[in-house]
Protein backbone atom coordinates (compact mmCIF):
# COMPACT_ATOMS: atom_id res chain seq x y z
CA UNK A 1 0.00 0.00 0.00
CA UNK A 2 1.84 3.06 -1.37
CA UNK A 3 1.86 6.06 1.68
CA UNK A 4 0.62 8.77 -0.21
CA UNK A 5 -1.58 8.29 -3.04
CA UNK A 6 -1.37 9.63 -6.99
CA UNK A 7 -3.64 12.04 -6.11
CA UNK A 8 -2.04 14.09 -3.42
CA UNK A 9 1.11 13.78 -5.36
CA UNK A 10 -0.68 15.66 -8.14
CA UNK A 11 -2.40 17.74 -5.83
CA UNK A 12 1.54 18.92 -4.21
CA UNK A 13 3.70 20.28 -6.70
CA UNK A 14 7.00 19.05 -6.27
CA UNK A 15 9.34 22.12 -6.38
CA UNK A 16 13.52 21.23 -7.91
CA UNK A 17 15.53 19.78 -5.35
CA UNK A 18 17.83 22.09 -3.75
CA UNK A 19 21.40 21.15 -3.63
CA UNK A 20 23.41 23.61 -1.77
CA UNK A 21 27.22 23.76 -2.95
CA UNK A 22 29.26 22.88 0.21
CA UNK A 23 31.23 25.48 2.04
CA UNK A 24 34.42 23.67 2.03
CA UNK A 25 35.60 20.86 0.50
CA UNK A 26 34.12 18.02 1.99
CA UNK A 27 33.65 14.22 1.40
CA UNK A 28 37.55 13.07 1.73
CA UNK A 29 39.05 11.19 4.71
CA UNK A 30 42.30 13.14 3.77
CA UNK A 31 41.91 16.12 2.36
CA UNK A 32 41.71 19.13 4.99
CA UNK A 33 41.95 16.46 7.74
CA UNK A 34 45.14 15.22 9.87
CA UNK A 35 46.14 13.53 7.40
CA UNK A 36 46.93 15.90 5.48
CA UNK A 37 47.90 18.90 7.47
CA UNK A 38 50.56 16.18 9.21
CA UNK A 39 51.83 15.91 5.71
CA UNK A 40 52.12 20.06 5.14
CA UNK A 41 53.74 20.49 8.57
CA UNK A 42 56.07 17.87 7.59
CA UNK A 43 57.58 19.56 4.41
CA UNK A 44 57.39 23.01 5.72
CA UNK A 45 59.16 21.98 9.01
CA UNK A 46 61.48 19.62 6.96
CA UNK A 47 62.84 22.56 4.24
CA UNK A 48 63.47 25.20 7.47
CA UNK A 49 65.16 22.01 9.00
CA UNK A 50 67.23 21.13 5.75
CA UNK A 51 68.34 25.17 4.76
CA UNK A 52 69.62 25.72 9.19
CA UNK A 53 71.66 22.30 8.63
CA UNK A 54 73.35 23.96 5.63
CA UNK A 55 74.04 27.36 7.81
CA UNK A 56 75.45 25.06 10.62
CA UNK A 57 77.50 23.29 8.98
CA UNK A 58 79.16 25.84 7.52
CA UNK A 59 79.56 27.60 10.84
CA UNK A 60 80.64 24.47 12.49
CA UNK A 61 83.16 24.16 9.65
CA UNK A 62 84.60 27.33 11.10
CA UNK A 63 86.83 25.38 14.20
CA UNK A 64 88.91 24.05 11.42
CA UNK A 65 90.01 27.50 10.74
CA UNK A 66 90.43 29.02 14.26
CA UNK A 67 89.49 29.57 17.65
CA UNK A 68 88.56 33.47 17.31
CA UNK A 69 86.83 33.06 13.68
CA UNK A 70 84.40 30.26 15.30
CA UNK A 71 83.62 32.24 18.64
CA UNK A 72 82.66 35.14 16.82
CA UNK A 73 80.57 33.82 14.56
CA UNK A 74 79.12 31.60 17.52
CA UNK A 75 78.41 34.24 19.88
CA UNK A 76 75.76 35.91 16.98
CA UNK A 77 74.00 32.18 18.06
CA UNK A 78 73.63 33.90 22.03
CA UNK A 79 71.29 36.52 21.12
CA UNK A 80 67.52 37.10 21.91
CA UNK A 81 66.51 36.84 18.55
CA UNK A 82 68.60 33.77 17.86
CA UNK A 83 67.18 32.19 21.04
CA UNK A 84 63.97 32.75 19.45
CA UNK A 85 64.89 31.17 16.51
CA UNK A 86 66.27 28.16 18.58
CA UNK A 87 63.36 27.38 20.07
CA UNK A 88 61.78 27.82 16.17
CA UNK A 89 64.12 25.00 15.09
CA UNK A 90 63.77 22.85 17.76
CA UNK A 91 60.19 22.84 17.60
CA UNK A 92 60.44 22.15 14.09
CA UNK A 93 62.32 18.99 14.49
CA UNK A 94 60.84 17.69 17.15
CA UNK A 95 57.24 17.76 14.74
CA UNK A 96 59.54 16.52 11.71
CA UNK A 97 60.83 13.49 14.71
CA UNK A 98 58.00 12.32 16.23
CA UNK A 99 55.25 12.88 12.43
CA UNK A 100 58.44 11.04 10.82
CA UNK A 101 58.15 8.01 13.35
CA UNK A 102 54.41 7.79 12.63
CA UNK A 103 54.50 7.84 8.88
CA UNK A 104 56.72 4.47 9.79
CA UNK A 105 54.59 3.20 11.36
CA UNK A 106 51.60 3.83 9.29
CA UNK A 107 53.97 2.23 6.17
CA UNK A 108 54.89 -0.82 7.91
CA UNK A 109 51.99 -1.68 10.64
CA UNK A 110 48.39 -2.30 10.09
CA UNK A 111 47.59 -0.92 13.48
CA UNK A 112 49.44 2.40 11.98
CA UNK A 113 47.29 3.08 8.87
CA UNK A 114 44.10 2.17 10.69
CA UNK A 115 45.02 4.25 13.56
CA UNK A 116 47.39 7.22 11.57
CA UNK A 117 44.88 9.67 12.83
CA UNK A 118 45.02 9.07 16.74
CA UNK A 119 48.29 8.89 16.28
CA UNK A 120 48.67 12.47 14.65
CA UNK A 121 46.79 13.71 18.10
CA UNK A 122 49.82 11.91 19.95
CA UNK A 123 52.39 13.66 18.16
CA UNK A 124 51.16 16.41 18.89
CA UNK A 125 50.64 15.87 22.46
CA UNK A 126 54.36 14.73 22.45
CA UNK A 127 54.92 17.56 20.52
CA UNK A 128 53.50 19.54 23.54
CA UNK A 129 55.45 17.44 26.27
CA UNK A 130 58.81 18.11 24.89
CA UNK A 131 58.60 22.05 24.09
CA UNK A 132 56.96 22.27 27.89
CA UNK A 133 59.92 20.78 28.69
CA UNK A 134 62.78 22.57 26.21
CA UNK A 135 61.13 25.94 26.11
CA UNK A 136 61.63 27.40 29.66
CA UNK A 137 64.99 25.39 30.16
CA UNK A 138 66.64 27.07 27.09
CA UNK A 139 65.04 30.60 28.42
CA UNK A 140 66.52 30.65 31.04
CA UNK A 141 69.87 29.62 29.46
CA UNK A 142 69.49 32.61 26.49
CA UNK A 143 68.22 35.02 29.41
CA UNK A 144 69.59 33.95 32.45
CA UNK A 145 72.85 35.21 34.00
CA UNK B 1 46.44 5.28 -34.55
CA UNK B 2 45.05 7.47 -31.79
CA UNK B 3 46.22 10.95 -31.61
CA UNK B 4 45.72 11.18 -27.73
CA UNK B 5 47.67 8.71 -25.87
CA UNK B 6 45.74 6.60 -23.19
CA UNK B 7 45.52 7.77 -19.44
CA UNK B 8 48.13 6.79 -16.78
CA UNK B 9 50.68 6.22 -20.23
CA UNK B 10 54.04 6.12 -18.93
CA UNK B 11 56.22 8.66 -20.15
CA UNK B 12 59.72 7.22 -20.24
CA UNK B 13 57.96 3.11 -20.33
CA UNK B 14 58.38 1.08 -18.06
CA UNK B 15 61.33 0.36 -16.02
CA UNK B 16 63.06 -3.34 -16.95
CA UNK B 17 65.63 -4.63 -14.58
CA UNK B 18 68.44 -2.26 -12.50
CA UNK B 19 68.24 -0.65 -9.31
CA UNK B 20 65.16 0.40 -8.20
CA UNK B 21 66.60 3.76 -6.79
CA UNK B 22 63.04 5.56 -5.76
CA UNK B 23 62.37 2.20 -3.77
CA UNK B 24 65.73 2.76 -1.81
CA UNK B 25 65.59 6.30 -1.64
CA UNK B 26 62.22 5.32 0.30
CA UNK B 27 63.72 2.87 2.30
CA UNK B 28 66.61 5.44 3.13
CA UNK B 29 64.40 8.12 4.18
CA UNK B 30 62.90 5.87 6.67
CA UNK B 31 66.22 4.01 7.77
CA UNK B 32 67.94 6.94 8.63
CA UNK B 33 65.23 9.00 10.37
CA UNK B 34 65.02 6.89 12.63
CA UNK B 35 68.92 6.65 13.55
CA UNK B 36 68.44 10.79 12.78
CA UNK B 37 65.99 10.97 16.00
CA UNK B 38 68.28 8.90 18.64
CA UNK B 39 71.33 11.04 17.25
CA UNK B 40 69.57 14.76 16.78
CA UNK B 41 67.86 14.31 20.07
CA UNK B 42 70.95 13.41 21.66
CA UNK B 43 72.77 16.36 19.68
CA UNK B 44 70.48 19.02 21.22
CA UNK B 45 70.41 17.85 24.63
CA UNK B 46 74.00 17.58 24.85
CA UNK B 47 74.54 21.24 23.40
CA UNK B 48 71.26 22.82 24.62
CA UNK B 49 70.14 21.30 27.58
CA UNK B 50 72.22 19.88 29.72
CA UNK B 51 75.07 22.13 31.58
CA UNK B 52 74.61 25.75 30.64
CA UNK B 53 73.14 24.96 27.09
CA UNK B 54 74.01 27.39 24.52
CA UNK B 55 75.88 29.70 26.22
CA UNK B 56 78.30 27.27 27.16
CA UNK B 57 79.10 26.91 23.05
CA UNK B 58 82.19 28.32 22.03
CA UNK B 59 85.52 26.91 20.49
CA UNK B 60 87.14 25.27 23.87
CA UNK B 61 83.30 23.44 24.18
CA UNK B 62 83.36 21.70 20.52
CA UNK B 63 86.91 21.16 20.83
CA UNK B 64 86.57 19.32 23.81
CA UNK B 65 83.43 17.41 22.10
CA UNK B 66 85.47 16.41 18.83
CA UNK B 67 88.33 15.30 20.80
CA UNK B 68 86.72 12.30 21.63
CA UNK B 69 86.40 9.79 18.94
CA UNK B 70 82.71 9.13 20.18
CA UNK B 71 81.61 12.26 18.82
CA UNK B 72 83.86 12.42 15.86
CA UNK B 73 81.51 9.21 15.10
CA UNK B 74 78.59 10.84 16.69
CA UNK B 75 78.89 14.07 14.16
CA UNK B 76 80.29 12.42 11.17
CA UNK B 77 76.64 10.58 11.13
CA UNK B 78 74.67 12.98 11.82
CA UNK B 79 76.43 14.93 9.29
CA UNK B 80 75.86 11.93 6.05
CA UNK B 81 72.48 10.68 7.34
CA UNK B 82 71.09 14.28 7.85
CA UNK B 83 72.55 15.98 4.78
CA UNK B 84 71.42 12.89 2.31
CA UNK B 85 67.93 12.55 4.14
CA UNK B 86 67.27 16.51 3.57
CA UNK B 87 69.03 16.94 0.07
CA UNK B 88 66.58 13.67 -0.63
CA UNK B 89 63.49 15.23 0.73
CA UNK B 90 64.27 18.42 -1.29
CA UNK B 91 64.52 16.44 -4.24
CA UNK B 92 61.34 15.43 -3.69
CA UNK B 93 60.11 18.68 -3.52
CA UNK B 94 61.35 20.14 -6.16
CA UNK B 95 60.42 16.74 -8.41
CA UNK B 96 56.77 18.02 -6.89
CA UNK B 97 56.56 21.62 -7.58
CA UNK B 98 59.17 22.94 -10.11
CA UNK B 99 57.15 22.19 -13.45
CA UNK B 100 59.63 23.88 -15.91
CA UNK B 101 61.84 20.99 -16.78
CA UNK B 102 65.08 23.89 -16.89
CA UNK B 103 64.63 25.30 -13.16
CA UNK B 104 64.02 21.64 -12.60
CA UNK B 105 67.44 20.74 -13.79
CA UNK B 106 69.03 23.54 -12.04
CA UNK B 107 67.47 23.09 -9.11
CA UNK B 108 68.36 19.12 -8.80
CA UNK B 109 71.99 19.99 -9.41
CA UNK B 110 72.18 22.76 -7.05
CA UNK B 111 70.63 19.86 -4.70
CA UNK B 112 73.66 17.20 -5.75
CA UNK B 113 76.19 19.45 -5.92
CA UNK B 114 75.68 21.45 -2.61
CA UNK B 115 75.22 18.30 -0.58
CA UNK B 116 78.49 16.48 -2.21
CA UNK B 117 80.56 19.70 -1.23
CA UNK B 118 78.84 20.22 2.49
CA UNK B 119 79.52 16.36 2.94
CA UNK B 120 83.35 16.66 2.09
CA UNK B 121 83.92 20.36 3.65
CA UNK B 122 82.16 18.57 7.14
CA UNK B 123 84.21 14.91 6.94
CA UNK B 124 87.59 16.89 6.38
CA UNK B 125 86.77 19.35 9.07
CA UNK B 126 86.13 16.78 11.73
CA UNK B 127 88.83 14.21 10.54
CA UNK B 128 91.01 16.64 10.77
CA UNK B 129 90.95 18.95 13.20
CA UNK B 130 93.11 20.16 16.08
CA UNK B 131 91.41 20.78 19.66
CA UNK B 132 95.00 22.72 20.35
CA UNK B 133 96.32 24.48 17.30
CA UNK B 134 99.49 25.84 17.76
CA UNK B 135 99.79 29.21 17.91
CA UNK B 136 96.12 30.20 19.05
CA UNK B 137 95.59 32.13 22.04
CA UNK B 138 95.45 29.47 25.47
CA UNK B 139 92.39 31.35 26.61
CA UNK B 140 90.17 30.26 23.84
CA UNK B 141 91.19 26.03 24.16
CA UNK B 142 90.36 23.20 25.92
CA UNK B 143 91.79 23.01 29.21
CA UNK B 144 93.41 19.91 28.42
CA UNK B 145 95.57 21.63 26.16
CA UNK B 146 97.76 23.08 28.40
CA UNK B 147 98.95 19.84 29.85
CA UNK B 148 100.86 19.78 25.90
Amino acid sequence: MPEKSASNLVAEPQSPPKIRSPKRPAGTLYRGKEGMWSWVLHRITGVSIYFFLLVHILDTALVRVSPEAYNAVIETYKTPLMAIGELALVAAIAFHAFNGLRIILIDFWAFGAKHQRTMFWVVIALWVILLIGFVPRHLSHAFGG
Amino acid sequence: MSLIEAPRTPTRGRRTGGINWEKWGWIYMRASGVVLVVLIFGHLFVNLVAGEGVKAIDFAFVGGKLADPFWVVWDGLMLWLALIHGGNGMRTLVNDYATNPKVRKVLLIGIAASTAILLVLGTLVITTFDPCPAGATPALLPSFCEAL
